[in-house]
């Protein structure tokens, strides 16, 4: 640190005058934040804004006519016959996988938190196929899932239970893509729940077990009210993050089999893309962020009112 | 015990106030099994015999970890089996020898060396320019006294807000007339913004002691070196957390690459995935396997080298990139 130690400029030396300073500021200001900001103006609130103009146009995508329609969209979008087996179909796979895995992340959390040996391996393998990229979990799961040379089917044949044909039939795909979005997004919520519970004061548990509650008793009056924020918080992300869910899909099922796994996501992706519908589609983007801001607008006020716990 | 403190990036996102009331805690002092402290066994010092082995947590441990790792083994040992080897019933688990065919075949379909080169140049070149973005924009939001800093600063929050799905048309509209389809800039640009990085940096740097600062000022150190010098040296932990999530983040990239890239020779490794799928079909696992071997090896690596600073990195935030 010889550097810091050195004398500082003599007193009697004027330095520059205080405009120059103000400007010599604002300049390694517009350097320093400026590529970001600009980044952040072209490629993120540039096209939020086109993007709800272009949902007000009857427009295909790399079309040179584009025809103002207002509202049109989204009236069809209400209106169309499929929007309500989307909506279903968006509705269950939430549920399901945001249930699962809160549900689920919160025993093997619960598991990961006893002092067993070897417990923090076991932490590392759960943990790991969130770092997986999408795609490749979806392919390997395919083939986890075949009818016939699959290992769930041999599973399931041990049982004495005929596979489903995962990939063809109804029910089943959605199925699939859930059971798959779970394994691959478990560990963050056990990790998060993990955290929480290692800030669950050790006194309070074991003032309980001097009362003489049980186990069952200590979790659901103690550590469950404790882990209310960590709850709330997750129950906020995994929500988000499930809504946007796109690379599982597209490897495993491309929103089929006749659309039964095509969720509001999905349908982005395909109106704008597949269709080429791409007013159309900026609707259904609206629509689906709308519906993001609303659980992040939830999440702030909630936040605000009910921040601290005990 | 890599794991067993989650300490991340002394920041939060900005929703995620709740876990500011949880406190870095290290492992150890609460756990609700029999094997507890001695607190639990003076309790009841009768029934209990002091070291009972936990038999269904470790079972229970064990079966969940074996569910986790099944798929993952399943993978890397369909990848070196044989076809007739694949298609046998009952399944067979091991190969009777390691062979690479599936590797090679998948090689000749697809110019995999060439994606695997695309994948690791556009991966370390996104995340160390996202991580130079990042830096110096809260760098000058930190230590640059403009009046409009705030500003800024909402406008590089609420871009955290804005999820990918709404920008997709409208950027690929603007990356199609810049002629920038199948280029490796049209993969790389749009994606470089700093939200969440810039975010957690700013956190870092609020945290930092002012008068080393001034200090350097007084030495006659400018902004840059100051940032170089004096800033970046006392981040590293937050510079690695961010780096990794990155790192990650843009090698696992899908959506936007499979957009703007059909040629295959330039495409990034997932998006060489799917199209590896579409010619070789559902019916050839051995050569898919293969594939996405490598598409998922390296990061499990990185994942299981740099674990510590990941996972800090990864749960540090709900939204990344």
């Amino acid at each position: 640190m010889s550097t810091l130690t050195a004398p500082a400029r003599p007193a009697t030396r004027r330095g520059p005058g205080r405009r120059t300073i103000r400007l010599r500021t604002y300049l390694a200001f517009l350097l320093l934040a400026g590529p970001n900001v600009a980044l952040l103006l072209i490629f993120v609130y540039r096209p939020l804004l086109e993007s709800l103009y272009l949902s007000t146009l009857q427009w295909n995508l790399g079309s040179p006519d584009a025809r103002f329609i207002g509202l049109g969209n989204y009236v069809e979008w209400f209106t169309a016959p499929g929007t309500g087996t989307v909506l279903a179909t968006t509705g269950v796979f939430t549920v399901a996988t945001v249930g699962g895995s809160l549900v689920l992340g919160l025993a093997l959390a619960l598991l990961l938190n006893r002092r067993l040996r070897g417990r923090s391996a076991a932490r590392t393998v759960v943990f790991a196929p969130y770092v997986l990229s999408g795609v490749a979990v979806g392919m390997l799961w395919l083939f986890m899932f075949d009818p016939r040379y699959g290992l769930v089917a041999s599973g399931l044949g041990m049982l004495g239970l005929p596979s489903p044909q995962w990939y063809t039939t109804s029910p089943w795909a959605l199925v699939m893509i859930i059971v798959v979005y779970l394994w691959k997004n478990l560990g963050y919520v056990a990790l998060i729940y993990l955290a929480g519970l290692q800030a669950v004061p050790a006194e309070l548990r074991q003032a309980a077990a001097l009362d003489g509650a049980s186990t069952v008793r200590t979790f659901r009056s103690i550590v469950l009210p404790l882990l209310a924020p960590t709850t709330f918080f997750l129950l906020v992300t995994t929500l988000l993050s499930s809504l946007q869910s796109f690379d599982i899909i597209q490897a495993m099922t491309q929103g089929g089999p006749l659309g039964s796994t095509t969720t509001l996501m999905y349908q982005i992706y395909q109106e704008g893309f597949v269709t080429g519908r791409a007013g159309y589609a900026s609707a259904v983007a609206t629509i689906l962020f709308v519906l993001l801001l609303a659980v992040t607008v939830v999440q702030l006020r909630f936040v605000e009112r009910k921040v601290h716990y005990a | 015990m890599s794991l067993t403190r989650l300490d991340r990036p002394d920041a939060t996102t900005p929703g995620s106030t709740a876990r500011d009331a949880l406190p870095p805690v290290v492992t150890g002092g609460a756990g609700d099994g029999p094997s507890d402290g001695a607190g639990a066994v003076a309790v009841r010092p009768a029934r209990r015999r002091r070291a009972r082995v936990p038999v269904g947590g470790y079972v229970t441990m064990i079966v969940a970890t074996v569910v986790m790792a099944l798929p993952l083994v399943w993978m890397a040992l369909a990848s070196l089996k044989r076809s007739d080897e694949l298609y046998r019933i009952p399944l067979q688990w091991l190969p009777e020898r390691f062979d690479l065919a599936n590797y090679a075949q998948a090689a000749e379909s697809i110019p995999i060396g060439q994606l695997f080169l695309n994948s690791a140049a556009l991966t370390v070149a996104g995340a160390s320019l996202k991580l130079l973005l990042g830096l110096c924009c809260a760098y000058a939001l930190v230590f640059l006294d403009v009046p409009f800093r705030r500003t800024v600063f909402v406008v590089v929050i609420f871009a955290l807000l804005i999820p990918q799905q709404i920008t997709i048309i409208p950027n690929y509209t603007l990356v199609a007339s810049l002629g920038w389809l199948n280029t490796y800039q049209g993969i790389l640009v749009p994606g470089l913004a700093s939200a969440f990085g810039t975010f957690l940096f700013r956190q870092h740097f609020l945290s930092l002691p002012l008068s080393i600062l001034e200090a350097a000022q007084l030495d006659g150190a400018g902004h840059w070196r100051r940032l170089w010098r004096f800033v970046v040296p006392m981040s590293g932990p937050t510079i690695a957390a961010v780096g990794l999530v990155s790192v990650v983040g843009e090698w696992n990239e899908y959506l936007w690459p499979f957009l703007v890239i059909d040629d295959a020779s330039k495409m990034t490794l997932p998006v060489g995935l799917t199209l590896l799928q579409s010619i070789d079909g559902m019916t050839n696992w051995g050569v898919l396997m293969a594939a996405t071997v490598l598409v998922t090896l390296p990061i499990l690596v990185v994942f299981l080298v740099l674990q510590r600073r990941l996972v800090a990195g990864l749960t540090a935030g709900a939204v990344t990139g």
